[in-house]
């Protein structure tokens, strides 16, 4: 951290005089590359409800793990996303209804258990505001260590794993008739998708998170013509957003998570303009 | 009905065996007591209604379906070694939106590379060279969105081409394609068989090209209903039974 803040304090950027900007922007240059990959796999499997309900249910976990007295709510959250992942996989194998109709009924289940375990005897609701709106600027340096083992996990994964997923998700049979096992390939896409959004939800917020999750690479897909520069410029949208809201945060005093949510809005306004196979 | 094809004989000159096949999902029998030989460079257009079984035997073929009976590969002067099987499998509408390019799905079927990486001067070689089997070379860099159900199924052939396969499989490979797409696909599949002497093997509901250039076409229903030469298949008795409980000839 030491040598981020020695490097920090020789930009001449006034906010980055501050602790917590610094912290702020280091998570942001980590979340950054993390969100921007596994967004382009969250667009193109259809998935970008599912990431959505996906907070939601570890937002239940933090509720279930503050209810049972754990100290470090986040790892029962974990626990339970990946057990809501994996029940959300095999309910979607076994039956006949669309995707986006379970995700509906684990959503809603998942949010009003999490609602009514956390108001259970009258309790308040505020204190869990935080992993709802998220407050990037009140991120520590050790969730800030957490966020670049994350990537690093990620980043072998994706490098191990990302052409069966890409190929599962362009043609399962296909994919099926190459060895790949399909089902196998989506739950375990499924599985880190959960555990990283609930590691990164009480640093960041659900709002960030699902923006960062879907975004970068809907901008990305507006304009990419292949695989690399899907990749590219959904990492280099999601940069811009993050060091561009959370300039703009400090400057107007506004949240900063909303502000690179609607950096990355207006990021996709501009690639739709400019999308390919216009009519 | 039980129908034994080229049954005594065969000998090493059989590509696929296929003895007593059933199929049974649950408590429903898919498809029961199937015998077929396909012999090296014949052409066989599996036909029948939907829901006949024609996908299921495909898939009992490639091992991905279990079932009872045999099925045997051979080739002459192979023997012992495991025969390459080239699929195509039913061809998917793309999401036009896909920023997926051939030379990206090429690189995610046969490179343990990162497609997300780009690929190398080699790899893009070794595609184009793919490409050329089905004169697709034009091809490299379309998203695979903005294909042609035409272009979709060459994609996909030169894929089931590398390596070069003993047996072709081909799941309809001509729905999605319009009429001239459909002659100059079957004239390609012709070219394929004759310049790397392979069998292919296709399900099809294109009854009009059968005759042009099916060497054996066979009728599924639950089982092998009539097998023959497309002449003695479309104009017997099983044809018009089968096609006439299932609503008519679908073409």
């Amino acid at each position: 951290m030491n040598i981020w803040y020695a490097i920090c304090e020789l930009l001449p950027v006034e906010m980055l005089q501050w602790d917590f900007m610094k912290n702020a922007l280091l998570a942001i240059l980590l979340m950054a590359p993390l969100f921007g990959l596994l967004s382009t796999m969250v667009v193109t499997g259809r998935m970008s409800f599912f990431s959505d309900a996906l907070g939601h249910s570890a937002f239940t976990g933090i509720a279930i793990g503050c209810i049972c007295g754990i100290s470090a709510p986040v790892w029962a959250a974990v626990i339970f996303s990946v057990g809501f992942a994996l029940l959300f996989s095999y309910v979607r194998s076994r039956s006949n209804h669309a995707a986006d109709t379970l995700i509906g009924v684990f959503s809603s289940t998942a949010v009003a258990l999490g609602i009514f375990i956390a108001t259970l005897g009258g309790d308040s609701f505020t204190k869990y505001n935080q992993y709802l709106i998220g407050d990037i600027l009140s991120v520590t340096p050790a969730q800030i260590g957490g966020l670049a083992i994350v990537l690093v996990l990620i980043l072998i994964f994706w490098f191990f794993h990302s052409n069966r997923l890409a190929l599962t998700a362009i043609h399962p049979q296909l994919a099926s008739s190459r060895g790949i096992r399909v089902g196998l390939s989506q739950t375990v896409f499924t599985v880190a998708i959960a555990v990283v959004v609930t590691l990164c939800l009480s640093s960041v917020g659900l709002l960030i998170l699902n923006s960062l999750l879907v975004l970068p690479a809907a901008a990305s897909r507006n304009v990419a013509k292949n695989l690399k520069q899907y990749h590219l410029l959904s990492v280099l949208f999601a940069l811009i957003a993050g060091v561009g809201g959370l300039t703009v945060s400090y400057c107007l005093g506004s949240s900063a998570g909303a502000a690179i949510c609607l950096v990355l809005a207006l990021i996709f306004a501009v690639s739709f303009c400019f999308r390919k196979g216009r009519g | 009905m039980r129908t034994s094809l080229h049954g005594a004989g065969c000998g090493d000159s059989c590509c696929l065996r296929v003895q007593n096949l059933s199929v049974k999902i649950g408590s429903d029998k898919i498809l029961s007591d199937i015998n077929l030989h396909v012999h090296c460079g014949e052409m066989v257009a599996l036909i029948g209604p939907n829901g006949a079984g024609k996908s299921t035997f495909l898939k009992a073929i490639l091992g991905q379906q279990d079932h009872e009976g045999i099925i045997v590969f051979s080739s002459p002067g192979q023997r012992g070694r495991k025969p390459k099987i080239g699929y195509v499998p039913q061809s998917p509408t793309f999401d036009p939106g896909n920023p997926v390019s051939v030379a990206d799905l090429f690189v995610c079927c046969q490179s343990k590379r990162p497609a997300f990486l780009g690929h190398s001067k080699a790899m893009r070689k070794s595609i184009l060279e793919c490409l050329q089997r089905v004169h697709g070379e034009d091809l490299i860099d379309k998203r695979i969105g903005t294909l042609s159900g035409g272009e979709v199924q060459r994609v996909l052939l030169a894929l089931a081409l590398e390596p070069i396969p003993n047996i072709l499989i081909l799941d309809e490979p001509l729905s999605g394609v319009d009429v001239e797409g459909q002659t100059d696909l079957m004239d390609m599949l012709d070219e394929i068989r004759d310049t790397y002497d392979l069998s292919i093997l296709m399900t099809t509901h294109n009854f009009s090209l059968l005759n042009r250039y099916a060497d054996l076409v066979v009728l599924i229903d639950r089982g092998i209903a009539a097998a023959g030469t497309p002449e003695q298949v479309l104009s017997g008795e099983a044809f018009s039974r089968v096609f006439h409980r299932a609503g008519g000839a679908q073409e």
